[in-house]
């Protein structure tokens, strides 16, 4: 019973949520990851371009609850979200098409690329800001639990409880339905298997036949749903602030380059080693602990290795770990 | 320096002239004191990018650690909370550097394998406990002394300016331990480093209360200049203020503004006499020779790993250097209001505007760049005024628009810099 006790609080308050929030930041970082391994750049404008993303979701959202459609108990949001890939879709291959194509052409350094994601970024972010404000905006509706605490204590009898949002069960499913998706198409497409073969050997695959534009094309259309769905379900579960979405950055990056930098199940692996690492060490273990212990033996103290404002450092020290003994990251992505 | 170097100057010296004589002349010369500040951390940025092709994105964390320095150096220390637990914190902090150095040893003695890497792990983990038990309640009783006021350490207590070398060598050691683990791999890693550790930078400044008072935010630091409101009694000031017609209290304030400008640029200048003659050195030349042809250069027998941390550190140092002045120049730490695009994104747009590799164009990004920052706002406010006349007032979407003028900037910004990229990769005034 203790034991069962501990396990449902702990589910609770750490493994679900981070569960869901490593397959919100697993979409990010296969985002980064794709991009990084077809164009070959740190792709900077990751969170803004997911934020505005979101911010057209939230836009047909709301259109949509004004038209009094609605596909309860789902949010209505996952309605909307075609619409925010469409919008993407077009302003993300506009920016390649202004912006990045000509780099590629000139074959500019890699550092020049990242600085116009940089531009990008700063006009993305005032776009943004310019639609949805700095506040934070609740997009959320239909129902909100699929089981909550009270239904799961009166169903089981333990002392603790066990809630699962819709958003955290929508973000799961919905993260494994891509990913599963992302790797068929990858291996079995001819479009993916020519994206691969971009990636692994640039003059190889333009000696067969393969069309860049094509490829590149390609990659930021799978980039622009990938983020969308990102953004989208970070902001079921959370809210939607522009500023989040920046700050989303660094463990996105983390979680790719801890999986090896344009390794697609890399960034799947390194998001969730991530999120478990940031959620594990800010949580307080106190509870979990209380039932897990002897009698007598109970913590005093939260039992939490370090304040929430510090998971920023959690991912970092992940980060620098990796660039200390494995710079390749897990699964031998490229490195210089 | 060339004659359109000098000529661009001379145009954003008289439109910060038009400023003064067509809106105020105390809102030229804020302008004018951020624009030497931002000068100099564009300059941090341009040894880092310009002679070395280095890209830090941390620049916010960097110029907070100088802001720090000041707060530390120049603050006078609080007795109760130095006897409450001010041994206990620096104990704690000395627990958790040696738990770090003892890990160190053990992975250099130890021979690698699962035990080298058990050992390890044990050893940090019994350094956090320690650590923690130590540090936790000598924290906890500093921040219980007199919170409202105080609830810190303090600092030396010593005068403001020795603050600001104080901040170089503070971001300058920071700098280090971030490009001793990131420098050497690929390039975007340093990028990727240094955005990680400005956040952290800026979350410790928010949460550790007892060093910097977290959001309750340290105010009130001695500045180097006089303060306007000291210098409204003094009779030559209101006599001055007779002579131009002035009111005493905008008069006072521009003279302060004045002193600071002067002791800025000083510094502003100093710093470009430095990096003109290090570019001009034989140092410079391998630096450049590194950016433009790394094999090569390691071909030559040049340790380029050493030398870009060395440049890295330089660079934030200067960097740290600025923000130090900064917050002696506000009189305040505010750790929350740092926010990247603000400090980071935004100078290098001043480096690029301006023209990577050549210090006095960024200088002048700086300058130009800071104007624009500042004057876009309410061009922005003027713009959507102007989209929204045709419609009906208090209408939602009306309302919308006028809020959010704000936002324009960032977008002037990014089109500036995506510009810039595109047609005059060169900057303003180019490298020679």
């Amino acid at each position: 019973m203790e034991f069962l006790n501990a396990l449902v609080t702990l589910s609770n308050f750490m493994l679900v949520p981070a569960l869901a929030y490593g397959s919100q930041l697993a979409l990010g970082a296969l985002g980064i990851t794709l991009i990084y391994s077809i164009l070959r750049f740190a792709h900077f404008a990751h969170g803004d371009t997911m934020a505005l993303g979101t911010a057209a979701v939230i836009g047909g959202t709301f259109f949509l609850q004004g038209q009094g459609i609605g596909i309860a108990p789902l949010p209505t949001a996952l309605l909307a979200v075609p619409f925010g890939v469409l919008v993407m879709v077009g302003y993300l291959l506009a920016a390649d098409r202004l912006v990045y194509r000509y780099y590629r052409r000139v074959r500019a350094k890699p550092m020049i690329f990242v600085m116009a994601s940089l531009g990008v970024m700063f006009v993305t972010n005032g776009i943004t800001r310019l639609f949805m404000g700095v506040g934070e905006t609740r997009f959320e509706d239909g129902e909100r639990f699929v089981f909550s605490v009270r239904e799961f204590r009166a169903f089981t009898g333990l002392a603790e409880g066990l809630a699962l949002r819709n958003a955290q069960a929508i973000t799961i499913v919905t993260a494994l339905i891509v990913m599963i998706v992302l790797f068929w198409f990858l291996t079995r497409t001819r479009a993916g298997k020519s994206m691969r073969a971009y990636s692994d050997n640039e003059d190889l695959a333009l000696l067969s036949g393969i069309n860049p534009e094509r490829v590149v094309t390609i990659t930021w259309v799978i980039t622009a749903i990938l983020l969308v769905l990102a953004g989208t379900l970070y902001g079921l579960d959370k809210g939607f602030r522009a500023f989040n979405y920046f700050q989303l950055l660094l463990p996105m990056f983390a979680a790719a380059i801890l999986g090896g930098l344009g390794s697609p199940i890399g960034a799947i692996v390194g998001a969730y080693v991530v999120a478990f690492a940031e959620m594990g060490v800010t949580f307080a273990w106190r509870r979990v602990a209380g039932y897990l212990l002897p009698e007598g033996f109970e913590p005093s103290g939260m039992v939490q290795l370090l304040p929430v404002d510090y998971k920023f450092a959690v991912t970092f020290m992940i980060l620098v770990i990796v660039l200390l003994f494995r710079p390749t990251g897990i699964f031998k992505g490229r490195v210089l | 320096m060339t004659a359109r170097g000098f000529g661009l100057f001379a145009l954003m010296g008289l439109v910060l002239l038009g400023v003064g004589a067509l809106q105020s002349w105390q809102l030229a010369i804020t302008i004018l004191n951020m624009s030497l500040i931002s000068a100099i951390m564009a300059l941090g940025v341009n040894m880092q990018w310009g002679y070395a092709g280095l890209f830090n994105v941390g620049v916010m964390g960097f110029t907070a650690i100088g802001g720090l320095a000041v707060v530390l150096v120049a603050q006078p220390p609080v007795p109760e909370a130095w006897a409450a637990g001010g041994m206990g914190a620096l104990l704690g902090l000395l627990l958790g550097v040696a738990s770090i150095l003892a890990a160190v040893v053990v992975y250099k003695r130890l021979p690698k394998g699962r035990l080298r890497a058990l050992a390890m792990v044990a050893v940090l983990v019994a350094g956090y406990f320690i650590t923690s038990a130590v540090f936790g309640p000598a924290t906890q009783a500093i921040e219980a002394v007199n919170p409202a006021s105080e609830g810190y350490l303090g600092g030396l207590g010593l005068p403001v300016v020795l603050a600001w070398p104080v901040g170089a060598l503070f971001a300058g050691g920071v700098a280090w331990m971030v490009g001793k683990v990131s420098l050497g791999l690929r390039s975007d890693y340093l990028a990727i480093a240094t955005l990680g550790i400005s956040e952290i930078v800026i979350a410790v400044l928010k949460f550790e209360g007892w060093m910097s008072r977290g959001v309750n935010n340290v105010t009130g630091i001695d500045r180097p200049v006089v303060r306007p409101v000291d210098l409204q009694t003094e009779s030559w000031l209101q006599a001055l203020a007779e002579t131009l017609g002035w009111e005493v209290q905008q008069t006072a304030s521009v003279v302060s503004g004045l002193g600071y400008a002067a002791l800025f640029t000083l510094v502003l200048g100093l710093l470009i006499w430095l990096s003109e003659r290090a570019w001009t050195s034989p140092w410079g030349r391998m630096m450049r020779a590194i950016r433009d042809n790394e094999v090569s250069a390691r071909a030559m027998g040049k340790d380029v790993t050493q030398r870009h941390l060395a440049v890295f550190i330089l660079g934030s140092a200067v960097c740290g250097l600025a923000g130090a002045m900064m917050v002696s120049m506000d009189g305040q730490l505010t750790p929350g209001s740092y926010e990247p695009l603000r400090y980071t994104f935004l100078i290098w747009v001043m480096v690029i505007v301006g023209g990577s590799g050549n210090n006095w164009g960024a200088v002048l990004g700086g300058f130009v760049v800071w104007f624009l920052w500042v004057q876009v706002e309410p061009a922005g406010r003027w713009f959507m005024e102007l989209a929204t006349a045709g419609m009906a007032d208090g209408s939602d979407l009306k309302d919308h628009l006028l809020g959010s003028a704000s936002y324009m900037r960032l977008l002037t910004m990014g089109v500036a810099l995506l510009l810039m990229l595109r047609f005059a990769p060169r900057g303003l005034i180019p490298e020679r």
